[in-house]
C-alpha cells in the first residue's frame, strides 16, 4: 500500500487539480470565442450552427456514458461469468 | 532479379529464432525487419515469380504503391514490436511472431487468390500460439475460438475463389465488386464474408475482443498490428466503392465505443477501440473515391503504430504489475511517468489532436464523407471521433495512471520495452506533423489533400475539449460509471453461452430418454420373469411351464401311438 510518508505528488495536491482545471476551462471558453472570431469554412450546413463542434463534442460524449450505463444494467454479469 | 520473396526475410528470421539463442536470437530477430524493408526498396511495379499452377496462372508477388505501402508499414509494426518483445525469453512468441508478420507480408503481396488464401490460413496458424503463449486456461479457449474462426474465414475464401476460378478461368487477385452474375454473385459474396470475418464486421467481432487481451504483453503487439491490417489491405483491393462498406463500417465504428466506456479490462477497451478504428478505414473503402481510400489505407497505416503504442503501455503495465483492470490500477504516474508520458502521446494520437498521427489520416475519411453526401455517415464519424477520445484517449491514461491511488508502486518496464514505445511515440508525432513527407508520400492514389487549415484545427479541437469537458463533468458530478469487475455480454454470448447450454441440454435430455427407455425395457423384462416365474416355488408358471410327472408323459406316447395305428387301420380300409 501507499506509504504515508511518501511526498505527496502533484496530483495529489486537490489545488494543483483546481489550477489545471481553471486553465482547461479557459481553453475551452476560448475555443468558443474564436469560433465567432475566425471565418471557418463551412462545408455542411450543420456547421452553421455557432460552437457546433463543441456542443456536438460535449452533448455526443455524455449521451454516450449514459447511454453506456445503461447498457450495463442488462450486459453486466460477474466476472468469472464464461468460467462457470 | 537479385531480391528476395518480400516474406521470406521475416520468415528466415523465424526458423533462426527457432534454433539460435541469447544475443544471437536478438540479432537476427532485429536484423530481419530492418533486411525485410531494405529489400522491398529495391523492388519495382510489377509482377514477379509468376508460376504456372494446375492451368491457371500464379503471381507469388505483385508490386504496386498499395501493397508496397502495407509492405512497409508491416516491416515498420513487425521492428517495432520485436523490440519490445526482446526481453523475453520464449521462443514461442519469437518464433510465432516473426512468422506471422511474415504471413502479413506474404498476403499483401500475393497476386493471385491461391496465394492469398495460403497466406490467409498461415495468418491465423501463427498467431494463434501468440495466445497460447500466455499459458492460462482461458488463453487456452479463447485462442481456441480464435482458431475456429480465423480456419472459418478462410474456408469461406477457398470457396469463393474456387467459384471464381470456375467462372473466370483465372485466380488472379483484382478489383471483385459484389456486382456479378449467377454462382459468381455468391463467389463475390463469399469472399466478402471471408474479409469481413477477418477485418471483425459486426457480429463476427468477437474472436478480436475474446483473444487479443488474453494474449501475452508482447503478442498483443503483433495480434493488433496484422492481421485485420491485412483484411482492410484485402478490401481496398477487392471490394472498393462498395456503398454496404460505408454502412458496415459506421456502425463498426459507433457500436464499440459504447462497449469500451464499461469495460473493465483495459486492453480489451483498447480491443473495442480497434473495431471502432477500422470501423473508420471501412467507411473509407466504402466510399470508394481516391480521398477516401488514400484516408482509409493511410488510417490503417497510423492506427497500427499509435494502437501498437497504447497496447504496448498497457502491456508494460501488465508486465510490471501483473493487473491490467481498471478497477485495480490508479496512480502508476508516480512509478512509470515516462510510461504515462508515452501512452498520452499514444492517446493523443488515436483521438486525432492535431500535430498527432490520427488527425493527418481520420479528417481525410471525414472530408470524403462530406464531399459524396453521406451526411448521416458523417454525423455519425463525428460522434465515433468524439468517443474515441473519451474512451481510448482519457479512459485508458486516466484510469490506469491516474484516477485514485491503487497504492501500486513498481518500477519503468525494461528499457527494451521503453525503447518501443519510444519509437512508436516519435513515429505517431513525425507522422502527424510531417505527413507530406512520410505517410502521404506513400499513398497509392493521386491527392492534394491538406490537413492543416484553421478550419480543420479549431473543430477538431473544439469537438475534443468538449468532449474532454463531458468527461470532466460527468467525472465531478459522480456520474461517470466507475471501472467494476464484471463481464460484458457481447455477441460472444450466443456461441459461449447460449450454445453450449442448448447443446448441454439437448444432450441431457437425450440422455436422459435414452435412459427412461433403458429402464421401462429393463423393468419389463423383469416383470414378465416375474410374471412367469413363482419365487416361491421355484417353479415357472404357466401350463405349459408345468413339470409333468413321466408317467403323464408315457400315456401320452402310448395315446399317440394308438391314434397312429388308428389312422393306419382306417386309411387301409379305404
Amino acid at each position: 500500500m501507499a506509504d504515508q510518508h511518501e511526498p505527496r505528488d502533484f496530483f495529489d495536491k486537490p489545488e494543483n487539480i483546481e489550477k489545471m482545471l481553471k486553465v482547461f476551462y479557459v481553453i475551452c471558453g476560448l475555443l468558443v470565442v474564436a469560433d465567432f472570431i475566425v471565418h471557418r469554412h463551412i462545408y455542411h450546413d450543420w456547421e452553421n450552427i455557432p460552437a457546433f463542434y463543441a456542443i456536438y463534442g460535449f452533448v455526443g460524449c455524455s449521451l454516450l456514458v449514459f447511454v453506456a450505463k445503461w447498457m450495463r444494467t442488462f450486459l453486466m454479469r460477474k466476472e468469472d461469468y464464461y468460467d462457470e | 532479379m537479385s531480391n528476395m520473396i518480400p516474406f521470406l526475410p521475416l520468415m528466415l528470421g523465424a526458423l533462426a529464432a527457432l534454433f539460435l539463442r541469447g544475443w544471437a536470437r536478438n540479432i537476427i530477430m532485429l536484423a530481419a525487419p530492418i533486411v525485410g524493408a531494405l529489400n522491398l526498396m529495391g523492388f519495382e511495379h510489377g509482377v514477379f515469380w509468376a508460376m504456372e499452377f494446375m492451368g491457371y496462372s500464379l503471381e507469388l508477388v505483385k508490386v504496386d504503391k498499395l501493397s508496397l505501402m502495407f509492405g512497409y508499414l508491416f516491416h515498420l509494426a513487425a521492428l517495432i514490436a520485436v523490440i519490445y518483445a526482446l526481453h523475453v525469453k520464449d521462443t514461442v512468441q519469437h518464433v510465432a511472431g516473426l512468422a506471422y508478420a511474415s504471413s502479413a507480408v506474404g498476403a499483401v503481396f500475393a497476386g493471385d487468390l491461391l496465394t492469398l488464401f495460403v497466406f490467409w490460413e498461415l495468418l491465423a496458424l501463427t498467431s494463434v500460439f501468440l495466445i497460447w503463449a500466455r499459458r492460462t486456461d482461458r488463453a487456452y479457449a479463447s485462442g481456441l475460438r480464435y482458431l475456429i474462426i480465423q480456419v472459418l474465414s478462410g474456408v469461406l475464401l477457398l470457396a469463393g475463389l474456387l467459384i471464381f476460378a470456375k467462372v473466370n478461368n483465372s485466380l488472379l487477385f483484382s478489383h471483385i465488386g459484389l456486382d456479378h452474375d449467377g454462382i459468381a454473385q455468391i463467389g463475390a459474396w463469399l469472399i466478402f464474408a471471408a474479409f469481413g470475418i477477418k477485418s471483425a464486421f459486426p457480429f463476427v467481432h468477437n474472436w478480436l475482443t475474446d483473444s487479443y487481451p488474453e494474449s501475452t504483453p508482447s503478442g498483443t503487439i503483433f495480434l493488433a498490428s496484422f492481421t485485420t491490417k491485412v483484411a482492410v489491405y484485402a478490401f481496398a483491393r477487392a471490394f472498393a466503392g462498395e456503398e454496404i462498406l460505408v454502412w458496415i463500417g459506421v456502425t463498426m465504428a459507433c457500436f464499440p465505443i459504447f462497449f469500451a466506456v464499461i469495460e473493465n479490462d483495459l486492453r480489451r477497451v483498447l480491443a473495442y477501440s480497434l473495431i471502432n478504428q477500422i470501423g473508420f478505414m471501412i467507411v473509407g473503402i466504402g466510399i470508394g473515391t481516391s480521398l477516401a481510400l488514400n484516408g482509409a489505407v493511410a488510417h490503417a497505416f497510423n492506427d497500427v503504430i499509435f494502437k501498437g503504442l497504447l497496447m504496448m503501455t498497457m502491456g508494460a503495465v501488465l508486465h510490471m504489475t501483473g493487473k491490467i483492470n481498471g478497477s485495480e490500477l490508479g496512480g502508476l504516474y508516480k512509478s512509470m511517468p515516462k510510461t504515462t508520458i508515452l501512452c498520452i502521446v499514444g492517446a493523443a494520437s488515436i483521438s486525432a489532436f492535431p500535430l498527432f498521427s490520427g488527425f493527418v489520416s481520420k479528417s481525410m475519411i471525414m472530408a470524403a464523407a462530406v464531399k459524396e453526401g453521406y451526411d448521416y455517415v458523417w454525423l455519425l464519424l463525428l460522434f465515433a471521433a468524439a468517443g474515441v477520445f473519451h474512451h481510448a484517449g482519457i479512459k485508458i491514461p486516466y484510469f490506469a495512471f491516474f484516477a485514485h491511488d491503487s497504492g501500486i508502486r513498481t518500477t519503468e518496464p525494461p528499457k527494451n520495452m521503453l525503447i518501443a514505445m519510444t519509437i512508436a511515440a516519435i513515429a505517431c508525432v513525425v507522422l502527424g506533423s510531417f505527413p507530406a513527407q512520410t505517410v502521404y508520400a506513400l499513398l497509392p492514389w493521386e491527392h492534394d489533400y491538406q490537413p492543416y487549415d484553421v478550419t480543420h484545427v479549431l473543430t477538431q479541437l473544439q469537438l475534443l475539449f468538449f468532449s474532454a469537458l463531458a468527461f470532466v463533468w460527468l467525472n465531478q458530478r459522480n456520474l461517470y460509471p466507475p471501472e467494476l469487475p464484471s463481464t460484458n455480454l457481447d455477441v460472444d454470448w450466443f456461441y459461449r453461452k447460449l450454445a453450449p447450454n442448448i447443446v448441454k441440454k439437448v444432450a441431457c435430455k437425450t440422455y436422459g430418454a435414452y435412459e427412461k427407455l433403458e429402464n421401462t425395457v429393463v423393468i419389463s423384462i423383469k416383470h414378465m420373469l416375474q410374471s412367469s416365474y413363482d419365487e416361491e416355488s421355484g417353479k415357472p408358471k404357466g401350463y405349459f411351464a408345468k413339470l409333468w410327472p413321466i408317467e403323464t408323459m408315457v400315456v401320452w406316447v402310448a395315446g399317440l401311438l394308438a391314434a397312429y395305428l388308428m389312422l393306419y387301420y382306417i386309411i387301409g380300409l379305404l
